[in-house]
């Protein structure tokens, strides 16, 4: 099975998400951000990095590429695509997820392994998690999630927080400041998903904690949850 | 045709946290300002639009701030004339007919 890692002009965490695929078994294709085409893949990473300079507003110019023309339709069609750190924020900025990753709330760029925990463990994104905090790193500076109340309590009954900031004991850091919200997202929200289930974004990077070498393999936790996924929408089309 | 230059002002919402703003908010005591309050920091675009009138030109600019340079979801905008001028290739026309 193949699944699709976009490259944009300031991708930067492309090559880890490329190496994840391999790790979790299944052939990886590079795809560029100037063509549409997906080339058949199953489902497609949207990676971390800084597309297009982040310039005007972090994932807006890279909302009106041509491969988010492709990106967009697969998703309609109900591929899954899933969008890390900067992926993330160009979903949200091409409407794909709801809400919008504003400045974090120190202002500061954030570097720092932290840990989330999976809201539930029978989406796409995350049924093959056990359910326990997974341990990751944040690159970002912009990250706070936010959407407005009605939309807040809207995500919350349709079960589209899959993500959430948690404190060592495990309890979500739902205090803007408490120190393991390292953003400020409300609600502790570190990752969400559209309606339908099959298009998700998150901050944290499970492709950089795919190997033990690199520190942990929590990440693939959340790798093989999509890639299975995939796999199963791609034997069911 | 006519140029018009437009600048486009884009704030975040009212009620959207701004750090910028508020870290701005926070030098102030360094300057010994204490009647200044409110801060919220945006961004400003400008651009020319060539067009027949000014109408069109506006609609191009109005299209353009909701769907590239401001996030409704999180942002405000506001669209400003700067400037109106015929251009130079449309004046030549005008000489020629």
């Amino acid at each position: 099975m193949r699944i699709g890692v976009v490259t944009f002009p300031g991708s930067n965490s492309d090559v880890d998400a490329l190496n994840a695929l391999a790790v979790a078994g299944v052939e990886p294709v590079s795809l560029w951000h100037e063509s549409p085409d997906l080339h058949g893949v199953a489902g497609v990473i949207l990676p971390g990095g800084f597309a297009y300079g982040d310039y005007l507003r972090a994932g807006v110019i890279a909302r009106f590429s041509p491969v988010m023309r492709g990106v967009t339709d697969f998703a309609a069609k109900g591929g899954l695509v899933l969008g890390i750190c900067n992926g993330f924020q160009v979903l949200a900025e091409s409407r794909l997820v709801p809400g919008a990753l504003l400045r974090n709330r120190s202002l500061r760029f954030a570097s720092k392994i932290i840990a989330i925990k999976p809201q539930r463990l029978d989406s796409a994104f995350t049924n093959k998690a056990t359910g326990a905090p997974l341990h990751m790193p944040i690159a970002h500076g912009e990250g706070c999630y936010y959407a407005d109340e009605a939309t807040l309590d809207a995500l919350e009954a349709k079960g589209q927080i899959l993500f959430r900031y948690v404190r060592a004991d495990g309890a979500p850091a739902l205090d803007p400041d408490d120190p393991a919200n390292p953003n400020g997202s409300l609600r502790a929200i570190a990752g969400v998903c559209n309606e339908a289930g099959n298009v998700a974004g998150l901050m944290p990077h499970p492709e950089r904690m795919s190997e033990s070498i690199l520190g942990s393999d929590d990440g693939m936790q959340l790798i093989r949850s999509f890639v299975e996924s995939a796999a199963a929408w791609e034997t069911a089309r | 045709m006519s140029e018009f230059r437009f600048a486009v002002n884009v704030l975040p919402k009212p009620g959207i946290l701004d750090p910028q703003g508020r870290a701005v908010e926070l030098s102030l005591p360094h300057l010994k300002v204490t009647t200044v309050s409110r801060v919220r920091v945006g961004r400003r675009v400008e651009l020319t639009v060539t067009a027949d009138a000014e109408s069109a030109a506006r609609a191009v600019v109005d299209g353009l701030a909701k769907e590239l340079l401001s996030n409704p979801l999180i942002e405000t905008y506001a669209i400003e004339l700067l400037e109106a001028t015929s251009s130079a290739v449309s004046t030549a026309k005008v000489t020629g007919s």
